[in-house]
């Protein structure tokens, strides 16, 4: 377990690159470097870090970087590791890096085959819970009641539960994270580095521009969908789930805020009514009672 | 040592992935193409072959993987048909881009709906356009020498091209021939290991594929043409080598038989230009000066040999498996376009034949042959696109 100043100096996401001011997936896209260091090839669909790592001839990335096609990047990896195999490079960490519609989506596939297939990498979803790439449309990752531009007046179905579609395919280590507690998913990344087999990460990475808040609140809103239980911070290694701080301290139900404070922060979520928002409480405390019960297992 | 196998041309495509040092194989399944990569499964597991196998979960995925592991820096293979080629199709306009030198068997077969299994070249023509070079085999020697000859082309650095090497499901596919497999020495010796233009490399992390401007992109899209041209020039270079090598050539673009004082030319592809042959035995024993041109390479087009053909020729009938529905089959509409620029050009017909696997035997082209003489003598082809064998 790494602290705070634990956590190496070097920068490998460099400065220049294009992401939106206030952009949580940047955040996390920091972190994942900082814990993984720069032995790594990272492989990046059509998403937000397609504009994030600069146009060419520019990079504002330190590691190789092969960027791919939308729905392939679960097999792309496939084909690098058994490449590395073959050459005795398996030393290099390698890294799919892709947003939610290229995960819950369109990737979807490509993702099971990899994962089915025990390939040797870390996937990681930043999920901003919509197509940010394209101008924010629905995915199967926007939550209940969620503008979008495909959903003018708000989603009307759930959000996918990747992580425990993940989890189904019995893979060495699943884990859920948020830029909002860095710790915990430098933690979560240094795991599954040590791991072999597919490790797939879920990180919740709040979006200013599609979620319709103040830049400067990136950090506090990532920080309210912990709290209030939106988001649950989780791992599920070799089969046995576990909460990790500060969720594991929000089973019971007077523990966690309501999660009208959550929703109440963001422009996606304001047309909503008192029902809407007490639907959205009920299906959370049905989550953690679900919760409660695998934390038991 | 050289040994001679009496194999199915799947299997000499499996022969020659291994023989080529392949080290990564994406496989997935289709009909007719299977039991390529069975066979292949056959030689990793026996360690006759030292190579990763990835059983992806779909086409898409499988030239995704070969993408991947190219550019990790080993040599790909995969294969597939049809509908398996389609799905594809996004993954081919990819590997051409990123110029990775990927080598695919294509066992063509007929697109649905409805449903076929059995041969014609709609889903490799339908890939023309990809920036991937294809070659078309007539037999199954020609099937094992052109997968070897396709990474020594692909994997030169004036071309850093991905390959097609298309056989005719069943025709070839599921046939038994005998067939020369040669010694794995010289093989080594004429394909030194792996080379492309670039790989994933943490001393140059270099970002890939990334977004580019307009002020950039046509550029990389004339390296592309420039690199086909040079692939143009290369393709009878590295089929002489291999000639003198290994005793088999093919003509490099062109499979050409008889040509050099024929009247009639009848361009086609496949196993459709070996039928040609025998049916221009037939012809030229009651005195019709007919010739065949194979057209081996598909892309890069051979222009400047239809040119040459056809400065003596007084007809060229192309006989095209395919049907681009709207116009015709792209052999008439490409044979057409290498000649505008000439003054005294021959008449060109189309023919469309053995669509979804009807027999095209040599009597078909006989009779393709002698209703184009007929057309030839009065000067004047009388449909410009006829369809062969047609039901009433």
């Amino acid at each position: 377990m790494v602290t705070i100043k634990e956590l190496p100096k070097e920068e490998y996401l460099l400065k220049g690159h294009a992401a939106c001011a206030g952009c949580g997936p940047s955040i996390a896209l920091r972190l994942l470097f900082k814990a993984l260091g720069n032995k790594v090839f990272l492989v990046v669909p059509a998403c937000c870090t397609t504009v994030i790592q600069g146009p060419y001839p520019f990079t504002s990335f330190a590691v190789p970087l092969q960027n791919m096609l939308f729905e392939a990047t679960g097999a792309t990896c496939s084909g690098i590791v058994a490449a590395l195999k073959i050459r005795g490079l398996e030393d290099i960490t390698v890294v799919g890096w892709a947003g939610d519609g290229g995960t819950v989506d369109i990737g979807i596939q490509a993702l099971s085959g990899a994962a089915e297939r025990e390939t040797n990498f870390i996937y990681i979803c930043y999920d901003n819970e919509a197509y940010g790439n394209t101008g924010l449309q629905r995915s199967g990752a926007t939550p209940y009641g969620a503008w979008t531009t495909t959903t003018p007046t708000g989603k009307k179905e759930r959000k996918k539960d990747m992580p425990l579609i993940m989890a189904a395919h019995r893979i060495p280590y699943v884990a859920t994270a948020c830029p909002s507690y860095p710790i915990d998913f430098v933690n979560k990344l240094r795991k599954a580095k040590e791991t072999k087999g597919t490790k797939y990460i879920h990180v919740l990475a709040p979006c200013p521009t599609g979620w319709r808040y103040d830049a400067s609140k990136t950090v506090e809103v990532g920080r309210l969908a912990v709290q209030t239980g939106m988001w649950a911070l989780y791992e599920i290694e070799n089969g046995k789930f576990r909460l990790n701080p500060p969720s594991d301290r929000l089973i019971d139900k007077s523990k966690r805020k309501p999660v009208k404070d959550y929703l109440s922060m963001q422009e996606r979520f304001r047309h909503l009514t008192e029902a809407d928002m007490e639907r959205i409480q009920a299906w959370v405390d049905e989550d953690w009672e679900f919760y409660r019960k695998l934390t038991s297992l | 040592m050289a040994q001679t196998v009496i194999d199915t041309a799947n299997h000499i495509a499996g022969y020659a992935a291994k023989a080529a040092r392949v080290k990564v194989i994406a496989a997935y399944p289709i009909t007719p193409q299977t039991t390529v990569v069975e066979k292949i499964a056959e030689f990793v597991e026996s360690g006759e072959m030292e190579a990763e196998y990835i059983r992806v979960e779909s086409e898409h995925s499988a030239m995704a993987a070969c993408i991947g592991a190219a550019a990790a820096g080993v040599r790909a293979f995969t294969a597939t048909s049809a509908h398996g080629l389609a799905l594809m199709h996004e993954a081919l306009h990819w590997a051409s881009g990123a110029r990775l030198p990927i080598v695919m068997a294509v066992v063509n077969r007929a697109m649905g709906a409805p449903w076929s299994i059995w041969p014609d070249f709609s889903d490799s023509l339908s890939q023309r356009d990809t920036g991937w070079i294809q070659f078309y085999c007539a037999d199954n020697q020609e099937v094992f020498d052109t997968i070897i000859q396709a990474y020594r082309l692909c994997e030169d650095e004036r071309v850093f091209l991905p390959a097609m090497v298309c056989l005719e499901g069943f025709l070839l596919s599921h046939t038994y021939m005998p067939v020369k497999i040669h010694d794995q020495d010289e093989i080594d010796a004429f394909l030194p290991p792996y080379k492309s233009g670039w790989t994933l490399d943490l001393n140059n992390p270099v970002s890939h594929a990334n977004l580019v401007s307009p002020e950039w992109y046509m550029e990389f899209r004339y390296m592309i043409q420039e690199a086909m041209e040079n692939a143009k020039r290369l393709v009878p270079e590295i089929d002489k080598e291999y000639g003198r090598r290994f005793g088999f050539q093919y003509g490099g673009l062109v499979d050409k038989y008889q040509c050099e004082d024929a009247d009639l030319i009848i361009c086609t592809m496949g196993t459709m230009g070996a039928e040609a042959k025998v049916a221009v035995d037939n012809l030229r024993k009651e005195g019709f000066k007919v010739g065949v041109a194979r057209i081996r390479v598909y892309r890069p087009f051979p222009v400047e040999e239809i040119r040459k053909l056809a400065e003596q020729a007084r007809m060229i009938a192309t006989i095209d498996r395919h049907i681009s529905f709207g116009m015709e089959g792209f052999l008439a509409t490409e044979v057409k376009a290498s000649l505008y620029h000439m003054g005294d050009k021959p008449l060109v017909a189309g023919f469309i034949a053995g669509l979804g696997g009807r027999d095209v035997t040599f009597k078909t082209i006989e009779g393709i042959a002698k209703k184009s003489l007929k057309w030839m003598e009065r000067g004047r082809v009388e449909k410009e696109t006829e369809w062969v064998d047609l039901r009433e």
